[in-house]
């Protein structure tokens, strides 16, 4: 039996491997610092596909590909998918398992659905359901743009605390046996408001999210943030990584230089994205090629993964609603 | 810590903290924008009254109008006013131009969900606000002038 430890962390009796990962990503994203890391690189953003749903979706599709490929395997090989993306009825992930008729666990966390498909698909694989199986996450910058905010033509300029949506696709096999770094706690975090309601600040509104889940997480597990190698938000940007870290100070929590956010990172200062990465597609591209590298050659013993997400709504936001966030942690050493 | 005054708290931290946009830059921008929009169209009535010395000038006014629109709409075909409007702000915005590339953004974005559905319904999805509370000011002015 998994163990819970605490109030909401658990500790898998049979910790699962991360057998093989990998990412398909955007032009500006392989421009990016972690252009050497990024081994799949698309020259063009809709991937000759019509429209950028459709673009999206290839995105999936072919890290999918280029992530078994790597490990050897087929797609006959996998039991099931957990998986999502950001648009609306998750199509990206839907269809995707359609045209492979694989069997799939679709899940909404927004831009934390990396985390939460790793932390979904480690309890299944390690309770025996399931012996391989691919979390597959992604997001596209121009779909998401038509959903949530303006066309992409439209002149109109940008707040200088907004974020920009990654475009890119990352996917992870996870296997009850097999080399590889292994996952072996996970928090699911709470959904937390903090009144944010301006939908272009998501840093300042997942930051609390964040800050509820790492904090629950040190107290369940009695450890602070020097014990791990590094500390990985998803997609909080410079101002919201700013803000989690106050919050954590004042609950004399201090996150020194192990502290990353993949959103932040992933975009140079000139590239003008503002605050840094955001979307579903930000922590599982950095977290397939990035940190994986580091866990793979023992750079990084213990990580944890805390990826957030605005699950936001636009039409409630209209509605006069504020942005409710989560955000989900899973640990992996090697 | 009841929720109401830890939001309040928040959302006041919050403020302090994200970056500003600097307003005499914006202003500045917006001014190097908006003007040079606004001496094109001058340049477009002035050569019209030049060459055809009799035309009225509420049709020279509508010439000018129009060429701004055409240019505007190429340049969010190309793809390049979006990175102008970026630069320029409320200078893309006040003049005509605005209008024009909010309805062409538009009809490009969703023309892929048909001709019908997809650009004829949601062509105004941006202008169509502006149409509204235009038409309804106007009313109020009409109506203003009409009683006085």
């Amino acid at each position: 039996m998994n163990k819970k430890i605490g109030k909401s962390t658990y500790e898998l009796e049979h910790p699962v491997s991360i057998i093989a990962s990998g990412a398909y990503v955007g032009s500006k994203e392989g421009c990016g610092p972690f252009s050497d890391y990024f081994n799949n690189v698309a020259i063009d953003d809709t991937l000759g596909e019509k429209s950028f749903e459709k673009a999206e979706r290839k995105f999936f599709e072919m890290s999918l590909k280029e992530t078994l490929f790597s490990a050897r395997l087929k797609i006959s090989d996998l039991d099931y998918i957990v998986g999502g993306d950001i648009l609306n009825q998750l199509v990206s992930v839907n269809y995707t398992a359609r045209d492979y008729s694989l069997a799939l666990v679709g899940l909404y966390g927004a831009c934390s659905t990396m985390s939460e498909s790793l932390a979904v698909a480690s309890i299944m694989v390690s309770s025996g359901v399931g012996d391989i199986v691919a979390c597959l996450t992604g997001s596209h910058f121009s779909a998401a743009e038509r959903q949530y905010r303006n066309p992409l033509e439209f002149g109109n300029q940008r707040q200088t605390y907004s974020q920009w949506t990654a475009t890119g696709a990352g996917c992870s096999v996870i296997a009850k046996n097999g080399d590889g770094p292994k996952i072996t706690r996970v928090c699911f975090g709470k959904v937390t408001d903090f009144g944010i309601s301006d939908i272009a600040n998501m840093g300042a509104a997942m930051a609390p999210a964040a800050f509820e889940t790492l904090k629950s997480f040190f107290i369940d597990t009695k450890t602070t943030p020097d014990d791990y190698d590094l500390i990985a938000t998803g997609d909080l940007g410079k101002l919201g990584a700013d803000i989690l870290r106050d919050l954590l100070k004042k609950e004399k929590i201090t996150l020194g230089s192990n502290y990353m956010d993949c959103g932040h990172s992933l975009f140079r200062e000139e590239q003008k994205t503002f605050q840094g990465g955001s979307g579903a597609g930000c922590s599982a591209v950095v977290f397939n090629t990035y940190i994986m590298e580091k866990l793979k050659n023992k750079e990084f013993k213990k990580v944890l993964l805390v990826a957030t997400g605005a699950l936001m709504s636009t039409t409630l936001n209209q509605q006069g609603e504020t942005i409710p966030c989560i955000a989900h942690l899973v640990q992996i050493e090697n | 810590m009841n929720k109401k005054l830890r939001n309040e708290n928040y959302i006041r931290y919050v403020e302090r903290k994200s970056p500003k946009s600097s307003w005499f830059k914006s202003l500045f921008h917006a001014f190097l924008v908006g003007g040079a929009i606004c001496v094109f169209g001058q340049m477009v009535s002035d050569i019209l009254k030049s060459y055809f010395p009799l035309m009225d000038l509420l049709t020279i006014g509508a010439w000018a109008s129009v060429s701004i629109i055409v240019i505007t709409i190429i340049l969010t075909g190309l793809g390049v006013f979006d990175r102008i409007a970026r630069f320029g702000g409320a200078g893309t915005v006040v003049p005509i131009s605005g209008f024009a590339n909010s309805i062409a953004s538009c009809a490009i974005e969703f023309k892929k969900e048909g001709l019908v559905f997809g650009l004829g319904a949601k062509m105004f999805y941006i202008a169509g606000p502006v149409i509204a509370n235009g038409v309804l000011f106007s009313l109020i002015v009409g109506l203003i002038s009409l009683i006085f």
